[in-house]
């Protein structure tokens, strides 16, 4: 994979703007009887990468898929970049636009070419125009290392490379902050790899990212904090290199201990 | 065996074309409402989706004679209304039989377009939205043209049988191809030929009809 940045103003986004970009505030949620997000508060500053790992069940792709509100939240709130998510309509349309969302099943449109659907965003949402759009794409799928594939549909790409696709959609619309959901979880092993390089090269070139992930080594090495959810409750949030060497918690403990085993 | 078929007498080409064009702009106007009609069904818009709800129900499940009947009587009759063909009696029971044909078919649209919104995964959807687009931009450039391309097959069902169903045009008088066999059977005692006459020119219509559509079907399934 080459060297040449991902990200249009990656340079910019590196520079040090230590204003926070996304901020959720006593977040609630429940899933009927189950209160799946317990009084969240957590705060991302801007270029920073944050991993958020915990048992399933704990609420990590809940509070991932809050953030552009893919689901809604009981009372607290989630601004992005200064403002707060709307409920409904157009304001909640453009701020989306701004955050990009990879998910664990890729989700690319399957009656689509792998180019269509990276150029679909930039077209449609904010009206660029179509042969800068169709270029930019080519570049970004060529930078993922898919450009070959770029007139193939979906479902002719193995997971990796439809993960890639993905990546490269959501990078497309040039947003502020990027979510992974999950996003190796469906993948075959030997397929996990080509997409962690791809998002260990976005957080080096100072990409805001929110990953939800089970990928220990990743959030090790890529991360600049590590959230650690339990039960709906954020129990630990810490730098990597604490919170693997020395978890506080001893829920954290006892999960660290039951996957670093082997 | 069809030595009563006169064609000066009976103009079963003028009858069979009035029954095609029955069809073809009702099937039109179907499927416009109808998808206008699934797109409400799974808006959103909490009013929309009742409407959608209650108008499907309460078409689907009236006869269709009586919407014909109605459209005759009660649109034309007593309410007046002659669809901008002022004078035409033909014209106007045309017209209010393709509107009759539309109230009715478009719910079956709604029905099998609907089947086929449910065979988009939901992510796709959600990955639409999370890239900005709006409801409606989700649902034409995403959703509906993978749901249609997984209902070709029951949209052809839907199709043949309104091609049948529009013999039911004749209860109000428009010269289709059932109006015609009724005149013929009253005038020859021929009842079985006439009979496999108009069953073979409904089958001219229809084979082809759901022939082309089943290799429509498989050509633009959408892999996944």
């Amino acid at each position: 994979m080459s060297n040449v940045p991902l990200t249009k103003d990656a340079a910019e986004e590196a520079a040090p703007l230590a204003e926070d970009l996304v901020v959720l505030d006593s977040v609630n949620k429940h899933f009927g009887a189950l209160h799946v997000l317990q009084d969240i508060n957590l705060t991302i500053k801007r270029g920073e990468v944050v991993v958020v790992i915990g048992p399933s069940g704990s609420g990590k792709s809940t509070l991932c898929r809050t953030i552009n509100r893919l689901e809604t939240i009981d009372d607290g709130s989630i601004t992005i970049d200064g403002d707060s998510l709307p409920d409904e309509g157009r304001g909640l349309a453009r701020l989306r636009a701004d955050v990009g969302m990879v998910f664990q099943s890729f989700n690319l449109f399957a009656h689509k070419t792998v180019l269509e659907n990276v150029m679909l965003g930039p077209i449609k949402v904010r009206r660029q125009n179509k042969d800068e759009v169709q270029a930019r794409a080519r570049k970004l799928l060529d930078r993922v290392g898919v450009g070959s594939q770029a007139d193939k549909y979906p479902a002719q790409l193995s997971g990796g490379q439809q993960q890639r696709v993905a990546i490269a959609r959501a990078l497309a619309m040039e947003p502020k902050v990027m979510l992974f959901d999950e996003p190796t979880s469906a993948l075959d092993p030997e397929m996990i790899n080509e997409v962690l390089e791809v998002m260990q090269q976005l957080a080096r070139e100072g990409m805001t990212m929110v990953v939800v992930t089970h990928e220990m080594g990743f959030a090790r090495s890529a991360a600049d904090r590590v959230v650690f959810m339990a039960d709906g409750r954020i129990v630990e949030e810490a730098t990597p290199h604490q919170f693997f060497d020395n978890p506080r918690s001893d829920r954290a403990k006892d999960f660290l201990s039951k996957i670093l085993k082997h | 065996m069809f030595d009563f078929l006169d064609l000066e007498q009976y103009d079963l080409f003028g009858a069979f074309w009035t029954t095609v064009q029955l069809t073809v702009f009702s099937a039109i106007g179907s499927l416009i409402w109808g998808t206008i009609l699934a797109g409400m069904r799974v808006s959103p818009v909490p009013i929309m989706r009742s409407f959608g709800t209650a108008y499907v129900h309460i078409f689907r499940n009236t006869p269709l004679t009586l919407i014909i009947v109605f459209c005759s009587l009660g649109l034309y009759q007593t309410l007046g209304m002659t669809m901008f063909a002022e004078g035409n009696v033909d014209t106007i029971g045309f017209r209010l039989a393709v509107l009759g044909f539309i109230a009715y078919t478009s719910t079956f649209v709604c029905e099998a377009l609907r089947s086929g919104i449910n065979t988009v995964p939901v992510g796709q959807a959600e990955a639409a939205r999370a890239l900005g687009l709006s409801f409606t931009q989700v649902l034409r450039i995403v959703v509906l043209p993978q749901a249609f391309r997984s209902v070709v097959a029951p949209l052809a069902n839907v199709l043949i049988a309104l091609t049948k169903n529009t013999t039911v045009a004749a209860a109000i008088s428009v010269a289709e191809a059932a109006a015609l066999m009724r005149t013929m059977i009253e005038n020859e005692a021929n009842l079985i030929p006439i009979a496999l006459l108009f069953a073979i020119g409904f089958i001219i219509l229809t084979l082809p009809t759901g022939l082309l559509l089943g290799w429509l079907a498989k050509r633009v399934a959408v892999k996944r």
